[in-house]
């Protein structure tokens, strides 16, 4: 035998092997796969990637501590830069993996609208946990779309109540002016309906300030709202546009104590950079804000970043969008063993089960607290027709150096949003031609 | 009135900043008669750079000495660009003397894709400070006769007159030295200057060195405003429509089409935005270029091209 007959002998032989090692039949059984859909790189990356890293090291500390019930969590991560078309192809090319994809996070609202109709033909189903479409929450229409913990619609709720108390009653709202300052995208847009109808119910104004991705020009924004003199301003940014804002609040003397953000505008990289100029800012904080103390937090340091094999910096755990990116992985570990109770303990599920699992969570405050998330967040439970579970949230503020929580917690207005989450997911569903899941339904 | 003079001074002021960036654009094509799609990229590389170096720097030396360590941030900057500047000729430039426009056209777009991507692995692709002491609070001027005042934004205002001094830096570099002159015979006709000595190579790496410290020049200031950060590179798609609108091989040019635009594009968004529904700044500006172009293709002070059969 020559040597290249012998190197393509060694090559089948190599490839037998890691065949009969690693083929699906025999890994099946005890993987189950999830499709990270990220962006480390773009002008959304500083955002981005303290999530994505997050979200693996909880799917990691779910392996340390044993996987679910013995069923391991594999992933594969793919680049999205926050772009619809991208974020798209990475799901295409994902979804089938490793057995197929257990359910989707894609971590942008224009990538969430692009996926809604794929979900209900590909069963897979969408988590978007403090994003998405805000309508998504009633299960009967969408199906397969989950904004766990938390929609925008819930966030702006709870930033109209939160200027309500500061104010000393929604009666003193009248009259006021409020500007929203908008990411000019699906996102951007969401809590414009709802700030609309609490206007409407409590006589406040409300003007619309859209800017352009990615968000570093901002002068003419400013100057209008210098002008206009609002009351307050609501920052629904992302990325570069949410210290952009705070920059130009600084330079044309709006007083950053009335500025109020989404979850997606208070983290540390949309202050950090601005320093004692963001001092005063507060946002939304979407039940947890950065938890270096937290248990959960401890025990990731420990098993993992301890022993090198956490991802991303050290000094990023425990920080706000890291903590976005580990509860948006708990939330789906856990649906994964609450359906491993119904279809097999220690068996890989598939995206149909994991629906129901997700439509039957309830993470009480034990389960909460044994997991290491005591004090980060409250119980989430889910229903076949909520698929939201929770509408919970507090304020932080940033002192210049970090956020420090400053309000109780809030729970969004279920009667305010009950009727618009109906009226927006009727009208979609008679666009779409859907015919909404019965109670029965609910039962398969 | 205030606050339309408010705005037209915001206006000025960021069309000032555009300038700077269109300077890059204008530098090479006046020199070698290259459209520089990597100047945006550059912007970010060098604004990188800078930032990292000047939290690097104190650290790898024990410092603690803002001053200091943004002197030497600036010094590792320039080198780091001199030496961007050199490679781009040597390893791509080089290689397409007397090609097709269009062709050195891509070889920038690729050379602008690959700093973006190799300046954020170098760099790190989070947000950073660039602090090289830029007044950040507004100062109000004319209280007495304007009710409130006029807001004037003291960093904006400390980079326009930077920008306003390389500016004429440069337009004396290129009028009144002899590599100045070489550049522009080098962008009339390569193979003529060639034939008559000019070292073509040499001219090149000059030119894009020109534009590499006049990128960290817009890379410090942009990047004290934003922050060094990746969006930093799309700010070149802001400087496109003043090259456009001042003509691609005119530094004057660059300096009016940058004020026509900043303008434009802020009392567009205060005055019209509302009517539309707000966001109309950037498509603004690339439609007041297009309408410019129909009147005056070549730009407000471009060469007009006159080709004779």
């Amino acid at each position: 035998m020559n040597l290249r007959k012998l190197a393509i002998a060694a090559s089948v032989s190599a490839i037998g092997l890691s065949a009969a090692l690693v083929s699906p039949a025999a890994t099946a059984a005890e993987e189950q796969f999830f499709p990270v859909l990220a962006y480390r790189t773009g002008a959304y990356a500083p955002n981005g990637a303290p999530w994505a890293n997050g979200f693996v090291d909880y799917m990691k500390l779910a392996n340390v501590r044993g996987g679910v019930n013995g069923v391991k969590m594999i992933w594969e991560e793919c680049e999205t830069a926050y772009a619809t078309d991208r974020g798209v192809e990475c799901y295409e090319r994902l979804k089938a993996k490793h057995g197929g994809a257990t359910a989707v996070q894609p971590l942008s609202t224009g990538i969430t609208f692009a996926l809604t109709e794929k979900a209900p033909v590909d069963k897979i189903p969408v988590i978007t946990a403090g994003y998405g479409r805000s309508e998504s929450q009633n299960g009967a229409v969408f199906g397969w779309n989950f904004p766990l913990v938390g929609t925008y619609w819930s966030g702006a709720d709870v930033l109209v109540q939160h200027i309500a108390k500061k104010e000393g009653g929604f009666d003193k709202l009248k009259g006021k002016k409020i500007a929203l300052v908008y990411h000019d995208s699906p996102y951007g847009k969401e809590p414009i309906a709802l700030l609309q109808e609490r206007g409407k119910m409590h006589g406040f104004d409300v003007s619309l300030l859209p800017v352009a991705h990615p968000g570093v020009e901002q002068k003419a924004t400013w100057l209008q709202i210098r002008q206009n003199k609002p009351d307050y301003v609501f920052l629904w940014g992302w990325g570069v546009m949410n210290s952009t804002a705070i920059k130009e609040a600084q330079a044309t003397g709006y007083p950053r104590e009335k500025m109020y953000g989404v979850w997606w505008s208070g983290a540390e990289p949309d202050v950090k950079d601005v320093g004692e100029g963001a001092k005063g800012y507060s946002a939304l904080a979407m039940q947890h804000g950065a938890e270096p103390n937290s248990k959960v937090i401890k025990e990731v340091l420990a098993s993992l970043h301890a022993k090198g094999q956490g991802t991303g910096p050290k000094e990023e755990v425990g920080q706000v969008l890291y903590m976005r990116g580990l509860i948006s992985a708990m939330v789906q570990t856990e649906a994964v063993r609450v359906a491993q109770g119904r279809y097999g303990k220690g068996k890989r599920i598939t995206g149909e089960q994991m629906r129901w699992g997700l439509e039957n969570l309830n993470l009480d405050q034990k389960t909460l607290d044994a997991l290491g998330f005591a004090g980060v967040m409250r119980p989430v439970h889910t229903t076949c027709i909520d698929h939201m579970g929770s509408g919970f949230a507090r304020i932080h503020t940033w002192d210049g150096k970090k956020w420090n929580f400053s309000s109780d917690w809030y729970e969004a207005d279920q009667k305010v949003l009950r009727p618009m989450v109906m009226l927006a997911s009727a009208k979609y569903a008679s666009e779409k031609k859907i015919t909404p899941r019965t109670p029965e339904d609910c039962k398969k | 009135m205030a606050f339309f003079i408010e705005t037209l001074l915001g206006g000025l002021m960021s069309g000032m900043l555009y300038s700077l960036v269109a300077l890059g654009f204008v530098l090479i094509y006046k020199a070698s008669g290259v459209f520089n799609f990597a100047q945006g990229a550059m912007v970010l590389f060098a604004a990188l750079s800078m930032a990292r170096f000047s939290e690097w720097i104190p650290e790898w030396l024990g410092m603690d000495n803002l001053f200091m360590a943004n002197l030497l941030a600036i010094v590792v900057s320039a080198l780091v660009m001199l030496a961007v500047a050199w490679l781009i000729e040597y390893l791509v430039l080089r290689h397409l003397v007397n090609q097709e426009g269009a062709t050195l056209l891509m070889a920038t777009l690729g050379i602008g894709y690959f700093l973006d991507g190799v300046g954020q692995t170098i760099f790190g692709s989070d947000i950073y400070k660039i602090d090289v002491g830029m007044p950040k609070e507004p100062v109000m001027m004319l209280e007495s006769v304007f009710e409130g005042g006029i807001l004037i934004n003291k960093e904006d205002f400390v980079a326009a007159f930077i920008a306003a001094m390389l500016v004429l830096a440069l337009t004396i570099f290129f009028q009144k030295t002899a590599t100045g002159r070489a550049l522009r015979a080098v962008a009339d006709d390569h193979q003529a200057a060639q034939s008559i000595g000019i070292p073509l190579g040499r001219i090149w790496v000059i030119v894009w060195c020109v534009a590499g410290l006049t990128a960290l020049v817009a890379g410090i200031i942009w990047g004290s405003k934003l922050g060094a950060q990746f969006s930093l590179s799309t700010v070149a798609l802001r400087a496109l429509p003043v090259v456009i609108l001042g003509g691609l091989t005119s530094v004057p040019g660059a300096i009016l089409g940058g004020l026509i635009i900043g303008v434009g594009e802020k009392l567009s968004e205060v005055y019209l935005g509302p009517y539309v529904g707000g966001g109309i700044e950037i498509w603004f500006a690339y439609m007041l270029a297009l309408v410019f172009l129909l009147f005056r293709p070549q730009g407000l002070f471009g060469e007009k091209i006159i080709d004779r059969v």
